[in-house]
């Protein structure tokens, strides 16, 4: 089979309950090499839930995922070291600067230590830190975190992408330049899922936008962002309620 | 895939050295609350020679602990901020490294405290704490509260009233632990032949260390 | 299915019914045989009875930690519920017989060592050990995520029993306890020793029987039953929420 038939991610009937109460009821959810994928839904549909079983990071109580052709949670490590995850924490360390908070994360990806500092040089420059890499994590601003995090989950050049709600908490300008840098991910090839409320500016970046609705798939269309589709009236139409920030 | 142990091990003990010589959060703490507990004791117990003699090792440890269960705190919440432990959950690591790793820095941590203490109640209690065989004893005594200490720390730092919890589940459980520290620290001062104290000292580490080893990996997945 | 729950849910099995007729009626036989059937001793008198239940409560309490320990281990390895209720319903029944264990203690020393509590090395670590089976209760309620709450509670139920093994062995290893041992010699401090004797020993042994695994296992098992029911009762307020 090659590599172009099989989907990335595969998601087979994916159950997860927290006791008796089912947040994701048999999911099943396809993903294509290069494909940027918005994940929409009302909160507590699952969505968030999804990213986290889709980085290991909760097991789930039945079904299967596969990422790359590995499947969780056998070759739980061989799929992490293909994830990239940018989560509403940064998750990093505050007392450490830019530099060496990826530095640690380059250590725990096991890359080599030569190639390490040219890859965070480089990597801080593509999201503008490069002027802050001696500077204290605590000192950056909510946007300047969100770009270190981007660098952090971009560090071991993972193949997919995976962003919880990324424009929280951003203004404007910091939310126009992480469109850039989404944009930049999607071109240089890398599948990339988003969860995100932000339907506006899901309709101008991705390819492709599936709303989850009570644990299962409600709408799940290709988008050609040349003539997006009107996706607030569609997302009113699939979850009966109106789009709420 | 995975990333050896011994990588992350040292990764991560670098890691939380680096943050703690830069902020000087947990130690400079730390010691500043053990000496304050080492002189509120010297002004609320008068004490002559031989009173002294036999209750030094109480207060050092007494103290020792408290300040542990500081740290300990502060150390495990640190990983839950900003997500720290999220970062090392996500990536293709053993988790076991992030037991080891966490539980080596305490312990320094803890260690740097227990060292500065010797010397302070040495000339306080005018009794000569700085033996060999008292050396022996707080390591492995700190060892022993790193190493259970980390377990706990890292299911408290996860429940609601994390900081007044770690105390009433750790005290309980590091009696057995203090009880032969305290029999092998006194027998040290007593002159009498400690060594036999200081193996089951050995012995109750390696049970609380197996006891993190085996169960840390549960209480931090999710 | 659901009308099968229904029924059994009020009724106790016939096994329970059966244990539970038989732990009272020897519960009953192990108090005539301790107050009536053994001598009186010779030095302490009537009060030297208290003995055949303080000691076997202490060894009921540690058999229902015992208890704990195999409900977190097997509910760690397999998930499922009903080891941790087994864990919980350990943890309260060994709570409960630990107490009667302290309380018949402080009786008996009263009138023998002249005082109700004494810093002993024995007292206190059987002290400790009620603490830390509080700390677990205490843990349990401070978490909301059930399944954390389930995961962290078999973490601690493990770690507390190494001081419930320390209750036990300590007057081995501490020389300076005036607990005296029943078992082999006691340690020279010892106050309050007592022949242990063939007439000590018949009273001994069914009470040491009945404190140290009926009821613990009679107990445990309703425990579970009213947890099971409890739970029951949760997850149909869950379900109707849901709704």
């Amino acid at each position: 089979m090659s590599d172009q038939l099989r989907p990335l991610i595969e998601v087979v009937d994916l159950v997860k309950q927290y006791d008796v109460l089912p947040v994701l009821r048999k999911l099943n959810l396809n993903v294509q090499r290069g494909e940027f994928v918005a994940l929409l839904g009302p909160n507590g549909s699952g969505k968030s839930t999804l990213l986290r079983l889709l980085c290991a990071l909760t097991r789930p109580t039945s079904g299967e995922i596969r990422i790359g052709g590995w499947s969780l949670p056998k070759e739980i490590n061989a799929v992490r070291s293909q994830i990239g995850l940018v989560s509403h924490k940064p998750l990093f360390y505050e007392n450490l600067t830019a530099t060496e908070n990826l530095t640690f994360v380059g250590r725990l990806y096991n890359i080599p230590a030569n190639e390490l500092s040219e890859r965070i040089r480089q990597l801080l420059e593509e999201v503008g830190l490069l002027k802050r890499a001696h500077d204290l994590a605590r000192t950056f601003s909510r946007g300047m975190q969100q770009r270190l995090s981007i660098a952090r989950a971009l560090l071991h050049q993972p193949d997919v992408l995976l962003f919880d709600e990324p424009y929280t908490g951003l203004d404007q300008m910091a939310g126009g330049i992480l469109d850039d840098l989404l944009r930049k991910a999607h071109q240089s090839g890398r599948t990339i899922i988003m969860t995100t409320h932000q339907l506006e500016r899901a309709e101008t970046l991705v390819s492709r936008a599936v709303i989850i609705k009570k644990g299962v798939i409600g709408y799940d269309e290709q988008i050609n962002p040349a003539s997006p589709p009107n996706l607030v009236k569609i997302y009113t139409e699939v979850t009966g309620m109106v789009n709420a920030l | 895939m995975t990333t050896p142990l011994w990588r992350t091990v040292f990764a991560i003990i670098r890691k939380d050295l680096r943050a703690e010589l830069r902020s000087r959060e947990l130690v400079s703490t730390m010691v500043l609350f053990a000496l304050l507990s080492v002189l509120v004791f010297s002004f609320a117990l008068e004490l002559d020679r031989t009173a002294r003699q036999e209750i030094v090792n109480g207060i050092l440890w007494v103290t020792l602990v408290f300040a542990s269960i500081l740290g300990l705190n502060r150390s495990l919440a640190t990983e839950r901020e900003l997500g720290g432990m999220d970062a090392m959950m996500i990536s293709p690591i053993p988790r076991m490294a992030i037991y080891l790793g966490k539980m080596v820095g305490n312990f320094l941590f803890v260690l740097v405290v227990g060292l500065s203490l010797l010397p302070v109640m040495t000339i306080l209690y005018n009794i000569v704490l700085i033996q060999i065989p008292l050396l022996a004893i707080l390591v492995l005594g700190v060892f022993g509260l790193a190493s259970i200490g980390t377990l706990l720390a890292a299911m408290t730092a996860q429940t609601r009233s994390r900081e007044t919890l770690l105390p009433i589940a750790m005290l309980p459980v590091i009696i057995p632990l203090l009880l032969v520290v305290i029999a092998a620290a006194s027998a040290v001062l007593k002159n009498e032949d400690a060594w036999g104290w200081i193996g089951v000292l050995g012995l109750v580490d390696i049970i609380y260390a197996m006891l993190g080893l085996l169960l840390f990996e549960y209480v931090i997945e999710d | 299915m659901t009308t099968a729950v229904k029924n059994d849910a009020f009724a106790p099995p016939n096994r329970l019914r059966l244990l539970t007729i038989a732990t009272v009626i020897f519960t009953a036989i192990g108090l005539v045989m301790a107050m009536f059937v053994a001598k009186t001793d010779v030095d302490q008198g009537d009060i030297q009875r208290i003995f055949y239940f303080h000691m076997p409560s202490f060894f009921g309490a540690f058999v229902a930690f015992i208890a704990t320990v195999i409900g977190g281990v097997n509910y760690l390895r397999t998930r499922e519920n009903r080891w941790d209720t087994l864990a919980l319903a350990g943890v309260e029944v060994g709570l409960a017989l630990s107490l009667i264990n302290l309380i018949t203690g402080s009786i008996w020393a009263r009138p023998i060592w002249n005082t109700w509590w004494t810093w002993d090395a024995r007292l206190t670590s059987a002290a400790i050990m009620c603490l830390t089976y509080a700390a677990y209760l205490m843990l349990r309620s401070g978490i909301e995520n059930p399944e954390k709450r389930r995961v962290f509670s078999s973490v601690y139920g493990i770690v507390a029993i190494t001081t419930a093994v320390l209750t036990l062995v300590i007057i081995r290893i501490v020389p300076t306890t005036i607990h005296p041992a029943v078992i082999g010699p006691s340690p020279q401090n010892a106050e309050g020793a007592f022949e242990f004797s063939q007439n000590v020993a018949m009273a001994l042994g069914p009470n040491f029987i009945i404190w140290g695994f009926l009821i613990p296992i009679t107990l445990i098992w309703w425990r579970i039953r009213l947890q099971n029911r409890a739970d029951a009762v949760q997850m149909r307020k869950i379900e109707a929420l849901a709704e």
